[in-house]
């Protein structure tokens, strides 16, 4: 078997490739915002679904990964002079490191308890934030035009940043796609259906647990410094908002937890259909309800989400939709 | 110094609000295990429930925390029957899941109604000044308001027949199954009084600051801090840990910027969950 004849090699390139090259070739710069945030949500809730999904461990405040990383990608090209992709790297570097420190605290804690702590951690760090002067405080941070400047001017970065992004979508897939079919990922399987038994088969939980916790966050950080990057603000509210966790989680939900395919699948549907809900007139301001009553459809009668009912429907293709 | 004690001493009375609204959060843990996370919403929906019954029929906020507790228990009933029912012996994701997905309901459905602007309840109750401190006669009146509704709660769980069948269904379901109680309706009943108590906390709220549709969601981070303090599932610790939340934050207030209490909030409330995860007056071991 070798990996060129697996279908999913190609599924991700294939997205990677439509991705980037429907607004790359028209230069359509209104699809490729929409496409731009739709990136983003893959990116976060298939790096989410390395905890839910893969590990069972529900990290309801996810996001802080993605807003640390923002403070710190930001922090480093306005103030430092950084060139942007260095910047996200060691973001993205120093997120995961507080990630496994904080990790190795929290992950002691089973179920509820451990949900509640990271909501906790999110809002600690929201308020920490919020008073760290050279961070600007509860305003924020404001880009000036001039970071734009080496790569060619505002119009091009934003161009440069979109590329980025999809490249970080491609690697968060590669990422689940690698770890699901490793002897780690089993690992991690292990845990998920019974955390006494697999300590008991030689599964280290605590190691794994932190390893994972901290990977989970490094490609989201990343994500983050390109997103507040192009933003070209960030403020402690917008960088840590709770909502955007848990859209991750019903992005997760919709397409299918546990799935490489499921995540990026729900991440697509559940963007389309916010962005299509957001335009409607008449349904732009029931947004959240909707929102809200598709999750509690899904979890009620479909918790395997899109993927796990057609992995039911036709086993042959559980194959391919890994 | 006085100073220090008089913030202290408001601090008391608004943790005695804090304690109350935790206790709804923590009685739903305590009998089914479930995360509540429609309570920051129905916080909210009882303010909006005394602000409206206030103003469009007059009269005391206090007496209008009467209606809003019984809308706040059918809205319970409802909402168990809809989204908790079905997944109680599920992992715990499912049932975050489904009780946020009726907090978007309720949130989204608000902001449609009543946008995100400021509202303000008209009224006033006089205070009492000493020494150059005022403490404020809604302040006073609301932490008189939580300990009555607590102490109340108290004895109905202790003295009444369904409040024994609630602690029973808490503590063993088969158990008392077994001993003759429905626990499925023991368990709905137990579900709407956690959100009727979330509803009169909301309204008691509204009488101290003013607020909108989102400031559920605030008072709920709160509740959750309260409830580790207290002890997840245990409902007198959830009272002492609002007593204990409001001190810490009216003994810091006179030294350091209001910023930075959250700071000191969360900071305390991962640690503790760390370090003392069945709260910090568990008796035994806390394993």
């Amino acid at each position: 078997m070798s990996l060129l004849r697996q279908p999913m090699l190609w599924l991700i390139l294939g997205a990677m490739a439509l991705f980037a090259g429907l607004p790359g070739f028209g230069g359509d710069v209104a699809l490729r915002e929409g496409l731009f945030l739709t990136a983003i949500a893959i990116i976060l809730a298939s790096n989410l679904n390395l905890m839910i999904g893969y590990t069972g461990y529900v990290n309801f405040g996810n996001i802080v990964f993605f807003g640390l990383g923002g403070y710190f990608g930001v922090w480093l090209t306005t103030m430092h002079g950084w060139p942007l992709v260095p910047a996200a790297i060691v973001a993205a570097i120093l997120v995961s490191t507080i990630a496994l420190f904080f990790g190795l605290g929290i992950l002691r804690l089973r179920g509820s308890y451990f949900t509640l702590a990271t909501i906790g951690i999110n809002e600690a760090v929201r308020a920490l934030v919020s008073n760290i002067d050279a961070w600007g405080g509860s305003t924020g941070m404001y880009l000036s035009v001039s970071v734009y400047q080496p790569l060619g001017g505002p119009r091009q970065a934003l161009w440069i940043v979109y590329f980025l992004v999809i490249g970080i979508m491609g690697a968060s897939l590669f990422l689940s796609w690698f770890i699901r079919r490793s002897k780690f990922g089993l690992g991690l399987f292990a845990i998920r259906e019974d955390e006494d038994a697999a300590s008991v088969l030689g599964v280290h939980p605590a190691l794994y647990k932190s390893v994972i916790y901290s990977v989970s966050g490094f490609l989201p950080a990343m994500a983050g410094a390109l997103f507040f990057f192009k933003n070209g603000v960030i403020q402690p509210d917008q960088a840590f908002d709770l909502t955007m966790s848990t859209e991750a989680i019903v992005m997760l939900m919709l397409g299918g937890q546990g799935s490489v395919t499921g995540a990026a699948v729900g991440a697509f549907l559940y963007d389309q259909l916010r962005s299509t809900l957001l335009t409607s007139s008449m349904f732009s301001q029931f947004q959240l309800v909707i929102a809200g009553i598709l999750l509690l459809l899904i979890v009620l009668f479909v918790p395997g989400g899109l993927i796990g009912w057609i992995g039911e429907r036709w086993p042959r293709l559980r194959r391919v939709l890994e | 110094m006085f100073g220090v004690i008089a913030s202290m001493v408001d601090g008391l009375l608004l943790g005695a609000v804090y304690g109350l609204a935790a206790i709804g959060l923590t009685l739903i843990w305590g009998v089914m295990n479930i995360i509540n996370l429609t309570h920051g919403a129905l916080i909210a929906l009882g303010m909006f429930g005394v602000y409206f019954l206030t103003a469009r029929v007059g009269g005391s906020p206090y007496v209008a925390l009467l209606p809003v507790a019984v809308l706040g228990f059918v809205a319970g009933l409802a909402i168990y029957g809809l989204s908790v029912h079905r997944v109680i012996a599920r992992p715990p994701l499912m049932s975050l899941l489904s009780t946020f997905a009726v907090n978007m309901v309720i949130i989204g459905a608000g902001t449609a109604f009543w946008s995100t602007s400021i509202y303000n309840l008209p009224f006033s109750v006089p205070g009492i000044t000493w020494q150059g401190f005022t403490f404020t006669g809604a302040h006073m009146l609301a932490a008189a308001v939580a300990v009555v509704v607590a102490g109340a709660l108290y004895l109905f769980m202790r003295h009444t027949r369904l409040g024994k069948a609630i602690r029973a269904v808490a503590n063993n379901r088969q158990a008392a199954e077994l001993m003759g109680i429905p626990s499925g309706r023991i368990l709905a009943v137990a579900f709407a009084l956690g959100v009727a108590l979330a509803a009169v906390a909301g309204g008691l709220i509204a009488t101290l600051f003013p607020f909108t549709v989102l400031s559920g969601s605030g008072y709920q981070l709160k509740s959750f801090v309260v409830t580790v303090l207290g002890g997840l599932g245990n409902p007198a610790g959830a009272l002492v840990g609002g007593l204990l939340l409001g001190l810490i934050e009216g003994g810091v207030t006179p030294f350091i910027a209001v910023s930075w209490t959250p700071v000191i909030e969360f900071v305390l409330f991962v640690l503790i969950l760390i370090a003392f995860p069945k709260g910090l007056f568990a008796r035994g071991a806390a394993r």
